[in-house]
């Protein structure tokens, strides 16, 4: 089974984030960045999809050159081998244009799985599986708790079928069947991600990562979201921030909560 | 030119982010000065209908089809893709839910649009719309414009508009079906019956005290320090969506968008950075609480009351002061 695993790079998750001078996206310079968590759980769900039933995991991004260190590091957990569409404005792309682009890069490769994780850490759209789903013309289904792989590779009259379990809201879940090749956007922490092992770190340095810009892939890249202003929200609420050591704190608070806001 | 407002039920349950959306919708047709029509999915949806009909609009119109009775992508983006190139709305607003999600992504790129998935209000400057974004897991807000021609896809957050601000109408509104063209063959998920896992004995919803845990708690063995709390100030223990993830308190006690959504009067939140899955389900509550190391925590903008500092020195100082008060 051929599986694409499509991965974001994004600020690691304790940063400090700054908006930028001019007030329209952040300051980036200093910021370090890490693979998206949600995605390291689509990645995952790939690993051992292979590992069950064979094939090959191939990491994918679109994003700024730094984003070549995210592929490596699925590499170094047991992918096979990466694609890097790189250009700088996919840090700001919104889901359509990149989407757009991984589709492109995907239509070259024969793919009998897609997985992409739940939404970005840092735009958030939660979009780019599902659009890419559309533009590959492939059935999808979203927030996966568990692929089933009972029948996964047995080739039906029609083809081969997937069943997946989506979790809907409230406590609520769902068997979904559907033919392959299909789409799943994964839910974050339905599989323990492990970890790449000295061997696999060195092993990723020959495994091989095809690189592409968007006009190798005849890819215009034009996002028509556009942000005017970046800037840290309003406090809803005039919090009353109490100071002093742990037990003044306390103390404080107690008396807050019993006399000012009179909930104990 | 109006704007098309898409409302959620599953088997004549309505969800009630329809409502929400319908606020939404109404309140960006102002905006614009043009029409508000709202739109119904579903199978054997005539008397729904009815029921969005008491509401301002100027019309609702029914997308009814015996292969809509089951919720589907394909069916549900194929029937509003028909409903949209009927009735050429301007804007099309859905409520920003798990079966949105699914779908409406979808629909837009069969467009060729972009979606705006995810705001949180609505302002106008000059001709041209502005929505807000939370970007960056709640950490900053975005103003976005959408450029091209329409239409435009937009869904709102839970909670970001009030259901019950939405106006209802003198007279109610008239009530159109439009012809669906659907072939079984377009659709290609077999949707089993939705069914529950947990037994949901645990109902935080009618708790007036709620202590929750996040991230910051860091191990599994750590949420007893933040249960014995719970147990002094009479409340119930909770968490964001990682904790429940590991195992370490069970899935019925999350509160988020996954999970319970809760609104008791208090609200402590230890060591959860608020993130808007975890925000949404708790936004309600009357007085917030919030303890975390990092003074930039998205949670802190929705807290009356925020101690910056480490849980693990401040929850132990709380138990003792609970403790010593209790004995007096």
């Amino acid at each position: 089974m051929n599986i694409f695993v499509c991965l974001k790079q994004v600020p690691a998750r304790d940063s400090l984030i700054r908006v930028n001078t001019a007030g329209d996206w952040i300051d980036d310079g200093d910021l370090s960045f890490e693979m998206n968590e949600p995605d390291a759980f689509a990645l995952e769900e790939g690993l051992r999809l292979k590992e069950k039933h064979g094939g090959e995991v191939v990491a994918v991004t679109a994003g700024p050159a730094r984003s070549a260190s995210t592929i490596r590091e699925a590499l170094a957990k047991g992918a096979d081998r990466g694609i890097l569409i790189e250009d700088d404005r996919f840090a700001q792309s919104d889901a359509l244009a990149t989407a757009g682009a991984l589709a492109a890069a995907l239509s070259k490769e024969k793919h009998d799985l897609v997985l992409t994780g739940l939404q970005s850490d840092d735009a958030g759209f939660g979009q780019v599986g599902v659009i890419l789903a559309e533009l590959l013309g492939l059935p999808h289904g979203t927030i996966i708790m568990e692929v089933v792989a009972e029948g996964i590779m047995e080739v039906s009259a029609e083809g081969s079928s997937i069943r997946v379990k989506r979790e809907l809201e409230a406590g609520w879940f769902q068997h979904v069947e559907m033919p392959l090749p299909a789409l799943l956007t994964i839910q974050s922490g339905i599989n323990k991600v492990r970890y790449a092992t000295l061997i696999g770190i060195k092993k990723a340095k020959s495994k091989p990562l095809q690189r592409y810009t968007p006009q190798d892939l005849g890819v215009e890249l034009a996002s028509r979201q556009s942000i005017r202003r970046l800037y840290a929200p309003k406090s809803a609420k005039q919090t009353q921030f109490l100071e002093g050591s742990p037990k003044e704190a306390a103390a404080k608070l107690l008396e807050k909560l019993r006399f000012e806001a009179r909930v104990l | 030119m109006s704007v098309l407002i898409v409302t959620e039920q599953r088997g004549g349950q309505w969800h009630k982010m329809s409502w929400e959306a319908v606020a939404a919708g109404q309140q960006i047709a102002k905006l614009l000065e043009i029409e508000a029509f709202a739109a119904v999915v579903g199978s054997g949806v005539e008397s729904l209908g009815g029921e969005v009909a008491k509401y301002k609009l100027t019309e609702v119109i029914l997308c009814n089809h015996e292969l809509l009775a089951d919720y589907t992508p394909d069916g549900f983006s194929l029937a509003l893709r028909q409903a949209i190139e009927h009735l050429k709305p301007e804007i099309v607003i859905f409520p920003h839910t798990y079966q949105v999600r699914d779908f409406a992504p979808k629909l837009a790129a069969s467009f060729g649009k972009p979606f705006l998935s995810d705001v949180v209000g609505v302002t106008r400057e000059d001709a041209a719309l502005i929505f807000v974004r939370q970007l960056f897991q709640g950490k900053l807000n975005a103003d976005v414009s959408v450029e091209g021609e329409a239409p435009f896809f937009v869904s709102v957050q839970s909670g970001a508009f009030r259901g019950d601000s939405a106006e209802s109408a003198s007279a109610p509104a008239a009530v159109r079906g439009i012809d669906v063209t659907l072939e079984a063959s377009q659709i290609r998920t077999r949707p089993q019956k939705p069914f529950r896992e947990s037994k949901g004995e645990v109902d935080l919803s009618s708790a007036p005290i709620i202590v929750s845990v996040g991230r910051g708690i860091k191990e599994a063995e750590n949420i007893a320090m933040a249960e014995e709390l719970a147990r002094l100030l009479g409340g119930e223990i909770a968490a964001s969506r990682p904790i429940c993830d590991n195992g370490w308190l069970p899935l019925e006690r999350q509160i988020g968008s996954s999970g319970q959504t809760v609104s008791p009067k208090l609200y402590l939140a230890l060591g959860i950075s608020g993130a808007i899955q975890h925000v949404v389900g708790m936004k309600g509550s009357r007085t917030v609480v919030a303890v975390n190391k990092d003074e930039s925590a998205p949670i802190f903008e929705i807290a009356d009351y925020g101690i910056v500092g480490d849980l693990f020195d401040v929850v132990p100082a709380l138990v003792e002061a609970l403790k010593e008060s209790s004995g007096d």
